[in-house]
């Protein structure tokens, strides 16, 4: 890992991005050994407006704690797509949950229907965010499935347990599956490789 | 599988400020749910009753501050916590505490100002009003943190320095550090020094509660302990009683000054970093010196000798260190989320030495790295 890797993502107020940033900041840092800061940006209403949670990682203490340039932007609405992008770098990676976001700004953005899938697969669409980490998961080498796992289920209330792993496991498979599809059709970023 | 270490946190610093508080022995917070602080009331009120404490929601700031001064008179170590519109609100009793020097701490997380601005917004807007909210000249302790660690750290020290010095402390920091989350690692209790007030050794009959000292900090007797002694936001006289001779007045403005300015050394922290050669000089505190920060190391890899004084104590200010400061670097600059009030301080105690920069930003957005290193690279 560099200096700094920088995730931002991006969504809506009530879609559980800022859960998702701690969640990420807590595999990354707590199991993963990194030094780690999470922010968050968001507007004053509990649901709807839009909301922001940067996640940045480092081998060495991090000084300025929000993003400067992404190495990856996960968009779960349309306006954080179109927002956030420009401060993805040229080689960042792009994921949008394709429910909602249907105007894509690049050809090699990952597209899956985070929410779709939370909707029909598990009936409840508040798990879209776990199934994104399980994809953000796969489609980098910044941290490792074990570790992901143990912090979402140290995060998430007691009884969910299973509807968790679950989602998380589904963002994986499907990632996995939209990553194959990419490579097929031989538009496969370096990036998109894992190391292990 | 990795363990995870047993005293390694993700934490926001509003959690961190709480952890900090009860090491520090505070067992009572009064307070009023507003972003971006709240934070601190809410787990205030799932731990406090853990350790036999007590939360109490208030109806508003004005009765928080208040509550939280009877409470320290009874003994008990106390804290509210609040933000700007609260933070107006809580200054008529502050200055109550400074006047009959009740040890207290209140927390500002800053949002972006005045009036209810943007809740969720950072700002450095009250930097002023810590020092010049109340009424009447008094002393004034600000402490203010930039990381969590930090904000543990500083919880812990403004307690401290409230019951040595028996008066009231501010902490100090922006929405960015308050919501902010970071791997920390925490102290042991047992590692923290916590510091309680001097209270009397004489029999209750000889305490003389308002008597002057080497140090100027008269020892503080527990309400209903049996010492007798009354509290009044009138200038009173050393037996806490209201007095209208000059003679009794002018020495009691006297030591409650004199009490912080002996303690300076001890109170006013600042972090020098790479300023032994530097010819410009960054003087940056809270989320804002993170940013300055980089700047540094980012100018210093282009080979521009740049330092940073990052300001913990915002007040007392840190007059001897800026002093320190401009005998090398001609050239200031302050980064600030606000339209200029520390760097206001630095001009008054640089008298025209150096060039004094400033970049301020009230638009709710944090100052970045980038936006110092372009003034930098504009003045070297």
């Amino acid at each position: 890992m560099g200096e700094r890797y920088e995730v931002r993502l991006g969504g809506s107020g009530g879609q559980g991005i800022i859960l998702s940033g701690i969640i990420l900041a807590e595999a990354l840092g707590l199991y993963g050994g990194k030094f780690v800061v999470q922010t968050q940006s968001y507007g004053p209403e509990a649901r709807g407006g839009a909301s922001r949670a940067d996640v940045v990682v480092s081998d060495e203490e991090i000084d300025y704690p929000k993003a400067i340039k992404l190495d990856l932007l996960l968009a779960m609405n349309q306006k954080s797509c179109d927002e956030y992008y420009r401060d993805l770098k040229e080689d960042g990676i792009l994921v949008v949950d394709s429910t909602f976001v249907t105007q894509v700004p690049t050809s090699k953005a990952i597209q899956i229907p985070f929410t779709k899938i939370a909707r029909e697969k598990f009936h409840r669409e508040i798990v879209a965010n776990i199934i994104s980490l399980g994809a953000i998961t796969e489609l980098t080498n910044i941290i490792s499935h074990k570790f992901m796992e143990a912090a979402v289920l140290a995060r998430v209330p007691k009884g969910t347990e299973k509807l968790n792993r679950d989602a998380l496991k589904a963002g994986v498979i499907t990632a996995r599956k939209v990553k194959e599809s990419m490579r097929n059709e031989d538009i496969q970023p370096q990036e998109f490789q894992r190391e292990d | 599988m990795k363990k995870r270490r047993p005293r390694e946190f993700l934490m926001q610093g509003n959690e961190a400020v709480v952890e900090g508080a009860l090491v520090a022995g505070c067992r009572f917070f009064a307070g009023y749910p507003i972003t971006p602080a709240t934070e601190i009331a809410e787990i205030m009120s799932v731990k406090l009753p853990q350790v036999d404490g007590t939360f109490i929601q208030m109806e508003d700031e004005i009765a928080s501050m208040g509550a939280i001064i009877g409470a320290s008179l009874a003994g008990t170590k106390s804290m509210t916590a609040t933000s700007g519109p609260g933070f107006s609100l809580v200054q008529e009793n502050l200055g109550f505490a400074c006047m009959a020097e009740v040890p207290c701490v209140v927390g500002d997380v800053m949002r972006l100002g005045p009036s209810t601005g943007i809740p969720t917004y950072p700002s450095q807007g009250d930097v002023m009003q810590a020092r010049w909210g109340t009424h009447g000249d008094h002393p004034a302790i600000v402490l203010a943190p930039s990381t969590v660690r930090e904000c543990f750290d500083l919880s812990v020290k403004a307690f401290n320095l409230s019951e040595k010095y028996r008066t009231p402390v501010i902490l100090l920091f922006d929405e960015v550090v308050g919501h902010m989350r970071e791997k920390i690692t925490l102290p042991r209790p047992e590692e923290v020094e916590v510091i309680d007030r001097i209270r009397p050794t004489v029999p209750p009959e000889w305490y003389i509660p308002y008597e002057d000292t080497t140090q100027g900090v008269s020892p503080m007797a527990i309400f209903g302990d049996g010492y007798r002694f009354h509290v009044t936001g009138l200038a009173h006289d050393i037996r806490g009683f209201p007095t209208l001779r000059s003679d009794e007045i002018g020495p009691f403005m006297d030591r409650i000054h004199r009490k912080i300015t002996l303690g300076f050394p001890e109170i006013q922290m600042g972090e020098f970093f790479q300023l032994e050669d530097a010819d410009i000089a960054i003087i940056a505190y809270g989320s804002v010196a993170r940013s300055a920060r980089r700047a540094v190391i980012d100018a210093r890899e282009k080979g521009v000798k740049v330092g940073l004084l990052r300001l913990i104590t915002l007040w007392p200010f840190m007059r001897t260190a800026v002093e320190r400061v401009i005998q090398k670097a001609k050239m200031l600059i302050v980064p600030e989320m606000n339209m200029g009030q520390i760097s206001r301080e630095v001009k008054r105690v640089n008298e025209g030495k150096a060039k004094v920069n400033t970049i301020n930003r009230v638009d709710g957005l944090t100052i970045t790295p980038q936006q110092i290193l372009k003034r930098i690279r504009e003045v070297s």
